[in-house]
């Protein structure tokens, strides 16, 4: 088409294309997901990678040996320049592409990546608004990419995390999240422990309902810009919950990872 | 042919005849929003055509009922590389919905409950070729799919087939709608892989 927008020209960089990129580090970063850092070749030659924008994802292609390819997208857990593209992998049992990242995966070999996309559910530094994140299990992971971009600009909003895991060990950057909220007077978090609480949790184990969704979203009041992220029907529980409690559905930006859905 | 993953050997083994490049089969329908799903009542749901000229035709949901139904099946696919085949929706013609429209335009912007737009060219709408569906498998469309009802092209990206549809808009202009404006490709062939610009 010719009303290709201004900002697409910036650099060479298509989108669409498949870059190659290799994986500089592999961590477990739960008993069932895994931290996955890739770069890309630095070569001149080579188109650079725009400038990313906290929220976005990459789509992965994985190539079996007989040529047959699978597809899927990984949200980004940092948009920090540098060229490290990082992400997080929850192995789903029967999945065909997150068991072979979780476990198949070495350090030095080469993934193929198009991206970054997204220009949405994103969250850029010009963002007045304080912002409320939601996440169920890997949902956190672009919203991981918002907090550290919020800390690294020493932004002044309030920007609070509610965090829906199965249990203690599953939360995905614990240490990071609980050390930002320790000593950054900008960032508040709360746990849901939907399966098994730590010991001397002030609350059984069970899935976030309605009250402690408000009790919750109360704190940073309805001017606050609300990213929901997780599995289809984490997301929409939280975002029906949030416009039937009043809130602008205008103000509510969801990520639907996938997952049975009941249609 | 891109690189190869070492020790990937990936589920299916079988080329799949009518699946466009890069898209892998699902089962389940998965669920793609920008927000929270919009709940419209039956009673409060409008569906309006307005012509480059300023003509609006709208029907009430009774009167939308009234008109031919068609029941169809086809292969829908979502930019995100699912595709689902043999889905069966019900729902009105655009051919139907366009007789009485007087217009020399060349591009449709859909608008839906919610706000979210998306823009067609009109050729996609002819000729058999989109609907405006309201049943899924038999059953009324449930909201996160698009219920009421929702704009259905299946030989764009899933994107371009707009959930909640309320309005669609005729223009000489082809302006984006939201995807488009936010890194999405104008037209959406799967076929042509034309995802994102
Ligand atoms: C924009 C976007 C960003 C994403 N970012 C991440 C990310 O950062 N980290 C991450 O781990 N995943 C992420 N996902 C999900 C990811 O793309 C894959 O869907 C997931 O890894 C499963 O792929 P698979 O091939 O292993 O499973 P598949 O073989 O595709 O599916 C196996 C089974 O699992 C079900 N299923 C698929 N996805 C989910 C899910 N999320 N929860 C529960 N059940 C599911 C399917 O319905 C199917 O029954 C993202 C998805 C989207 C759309």
């Amino acid at each position: 088409m010719s009303d290709v927008p201004a900002s697409a020209a910036r650099s060479t960089w298509n989108a669409s294309d498949w870059h190659d990129a290799l994986v500089v580090e592999a961590y477990a970063e739960t008993p069932t997901a895994r931290t996955i850092r890739m770069r890309l070749p630095a070569s001149a030659a080579l188109p650079q990678l725009p400038e990313l924008v906290a929220g976005q994802h990459i789509d992965v292609r994985l190539t079996a040996p007989d040529g047959y390819t699978a597809v899927r997208s990984y949200s980004l857990a940092s948009a920090a320049p540098g060229g490290v593209l990082e992400t997080t992998v929850e192995e789903l049992d029967d999945g065909e592409v997150s068991p072979y990242l979780v476990r198949g995966l070495d350090v030095g070999d080469r993934l193929e990546i198009r991206g970054p996309i997204g220009g949405w559910f994103v969250w850029r530094e010009e963002e007045p608004a304080p912002v409320q994140l939601i996440a169920g299990g890997s949902g956190v992971v672009p919203l991981m990419a918002m907090i550290r971009a919020h800390e690294a600009a020493a932004h002044p909003a309030p920007f609070r995390l509610l965090y829906s895991v199965r249990s203690p060990e599953m939360a995905y950057y614990r240490a990071e999240l609980e050390e930002l909220a320790r000593v950054s007077p900008r960032f508040d978090l709360d746990w849901v422990y939907t399966r098994r609480a730590p010991s001397g949790w002030p609350h059984a184990p069970g899935r976030l309902d309605v009250t402690g969704l408000a009790a919750s979203v109360q704190t940073l009041g309805t001017s606050a810009l609300t990213f929901v992220c997780g599995a289809t029907p984490f997301v929409e529980f939280v975002a029906d919950a949030l416009v039937r409690a009043g809130r602008d559905p205008a103000r509510i930006r969801t990520e639907r990872y996938g997952g049975a859905d009941g249609a | 042919m891109g690189l190869f993953s070492p020790g990937f050997m990936g589920r299916r083994r079988e080329p799949v005849p009518g699946l466009p490049p890069g898209q892998h089969l699902v089962t389940d329908f998965p669920v793609l929003s920008i927000g929270p799903t919009p709940r419209v009542s039956t009673e409060e749901w409008r569906f309006s055509i307005t012509s480059e000229s300023g003509l609006m035709t709208t029907w009430t949901w009774d009167e939308f009922q009234a008109l031919p139904q068609e029941d169809v099946t086809v292969d829908i696919h979502c930019v995100t590389s699912w595709s689902k085949f043999g889905t069966g929706w019900r729902g009105v013609s655009l051919d139907t919905l366009l007789e009485g429209v007087d217009t020399g335009a060349g591009f449709a912007m859909a608008r839906s409950y919610g706000g979210y737009t998306t823009n067609v060219p009109l050729d996609e709408l002819r000729g058999g070729k989109a609907w405006v569906a309201h049943q899924f498998d038999g059953a009324p469309l449930a909201p996160e799919h698009g219920g009421p009802a929702r704009l259905l092209v299946p030989s764009l990206y899933f994107w371009k087939s707009a959930k909640w549809v309320r309005s669609i808009e005729l223009s000489t202009r082809n302006d984006p709608g939201f995807w488009e404006q936010n890194g999405y490709h104008m037209h959406g062939d799967p076929w042509r892989e034309e995802r994102y610009w």
